[in-house]
């Protein structure tokens, strides 16, 4: 089984790379841009795949991958399903802090496909933290653009003093009070 | 259809040559005589002889037997004059048949109810529509609660909007004005007229199995500004995708529905510690899709990764199989459930 390794290649300098797995392709590219209009001081490269595991034929071309972001569309169940089966083509040392979930279409709540407790189950199942934002809001993509650059700043190891898994402990103890 | 500049068909033996344009025309008026009624128009006709007419098969295909009129014509120098006449021939007919049609389905149903408004109306298109308000034994008609009925005289289809009662006085009156022997309902239901007409005459895009994978056809489009950047990790299965779609829908637009409904009974299939549906009874259930457009949106599911492709038959056989009715129940070798007629 390939899996997705985070420390099978060498670091690039000054940048860093991120992999968006999910199955709207719009909502993808659209946060893809957002992320990609945010000032910051590192170069970011954003892969988008539909699911895992990833071709094998661009392997040697692909960067490190420093942070992997599954979106959970809460109105498809086949979203959902679509990020469970691709977990498993995840190597397990990635969820130390690389891992994080976004569940978006948190805005429509009448339209919910998927319970909000089956996620979370998942986010402690697999020790990530989840992010609900509403992506076809402009304001609300933003904002969801820049926590996920900065959570790509610690996990590419660019801030200095805090590593991913110290990030993500802090994260989780927040969110649990 | 038509040659750029005339050619000539030439008979070798008698050095005449038949235009182009007439053996075309020709051709065209035999296409649209219905089958059954070939030998008696090209009889009354009178131009090819008794020995031409017996080596016409009629139970060939239609595109056949038109090419073998137009090969006995060439045989017998036809010219415009004979193609009028034919023409002629097969007008009158027409007219014939219509006449005979309104009459008929006239006094069929107002033999049965009296208190019954019908009113005719022809189309170009060769579409006949009727107009029927409906009253019973002791009330005049109701003129606002009225049934359209749309039928082509050449073909074996009657598209009826939605109807209360006296269905079966419908029918036969129907039946005994076309001179079939029985006449039967499909599962077929639109708001559109044009759209059933497109599935019921197949005038839609179809596909064709292909056992070569076609490479995806190059397509108009402005070369997107995509920022390198953002990488497609996927673009393969994409392709695939876009390719699985196109043969089984085509690339044209589709026939436009507004429903599709599935009636399942079959067995229910779970835990066996579930023991409240174990029993023997078939588990009932209606499913039903609804969308302004149907089929458009069950072409645009995996493109916008809502569903696998390719998409289950049960969904992409409703234009083929001209139906958006199901009922699935179990299979006699138990393996899944397969769709049958109801």
């Amino acid at each position: 089984m390939s899996l997705v390794r985070p420390f099978d290649k060498l670091p690039t300098l000054n940048s860093a790379a991120l992999l968006l797995v999910g199955t709207d392709e719009k909502q993808q590219q659209q946060l893809a841009e957002a992320i990609l209009k945010e000032k910051k001081t590192f170069k970011i490269n954003i892969h988008v795949a539909t699911s895992l595991p990833l071709p094998a034929e661009r392997d040697h071309i692909r960067p490190r991958i420093d942070l992997i972001a599954f979106l959970i569309n809460i109105q498809s169940k086949y979203s959902l399903r679509n990020v469970e089966a691709s977990l498993p083509h995840v190597d397990a040392n990635f969820f130390l802090g690389k891992v994080c979930f976004l569940i978006t279409g948190v805005g429509r709540m009448n339209h919910c496909s998927v319970e909000m407790n089956a996620v979370r189950k998942l986010g402690n199942l697999y020790c990530s933290p989840v992010i609900f934002c509403e992506l076809d809001s402009e304001g609300i993509r933003v904002a969801t653009a820049q926590r996920l650059v900065r959570m790509l700043q610690i996990c590419a190891g660019h801030v200095p003093g805090i590593s991913a898994l110290f990030f993500s402990s802090l994260m989780k103890n927040s969110i649990d009070e | 259809m038509a040659a750029s500049g005339r050619r000539l068909r030439g008979d070798p033996e008698s050095g005449f040559t038949m235009d182009e344009t007439v053996a075309e025309y020709i051709r065209r008026t035999v296409l649209k005589i219905p089958r059954r009624e070939i030998m008696e128009m090209l009889t009354i006709w009178d131009f090819l002889s008794k020995t031409q007419l017996q080596t016409i098969n009629v139970h060939h295909t239609k595109e056949r037997i038109s090419q073998e009129v137009v090969t006995l014509c060439e045989e017998n120098c036809a010219g415009i004059k004979q193609a009028a006449i034919l023409d002629m021939i097969c007008e009158e007919t027409d007219s014939l048949n219509l006449a005979d049609f309104k009459y008929k389905f006239k006094r069929s149903l107002q033999t049965a109810l009296k208190n019954v408004t019908i009113n005719f109306r022809e189309y170009e298109d060769n579409a006949l529509w009727i107009r029927i308000a409906w009253g019973t034994q002791y009330t005049k008609p109701n003129q606002y609660k009225a049934t359209y009925i749309v039928y082509h005289l050449q073909t074996p289809y009657v598209f009826i909007s939605s109807l209360r009662s006296n269905l079966p006085l419908l029918c036969q009156a129907l039946v005994h004005a076309s001179n079939y022997h029985d006449i039967h309902e499909m599962e077929l239901r639109s708001r559109c007229l044009d759209s059933l007409k497109d599935i019921v005459f197949k005038r839609y895009s179809q596909t064709f199995q292909t056992y070569h994978p076609r490479p995806l056809q190059e397509r108009n489009v402005a070369p997107e500004k995509v920022d390198p950047r953002i990488i497609q990790e996927n673009k393969r299965e994409k392709e695939r995708i876009q390719r699985v779609n196109q043969e089984v829908f085509g690339n044209g637009l589709q026939p436009k529905i507004e429903f599709a409904q599935y009636k399942l009974e079959t067995m229910f299939k779970g835990e066996p510690e579930m023991d409240i549906l174990t029993e023997k009874e078939p588990f009932r259930c209606v499913v039903k899709f609804s969308s302004p457009h149907l089929l458009e949106a069950l072409k645009s599911l995996a493109p916008a990764g809502m569903a696998d492709a390719p998409l289950s038959p049960l969904l992409t056989c409703i234009p083929q199989k001209a139906r958006n009715y199901f009922k699935i129940k179990e299979r006699k070798d138990i393996l899944s459930a397969s769709c049958l007629g109801s």
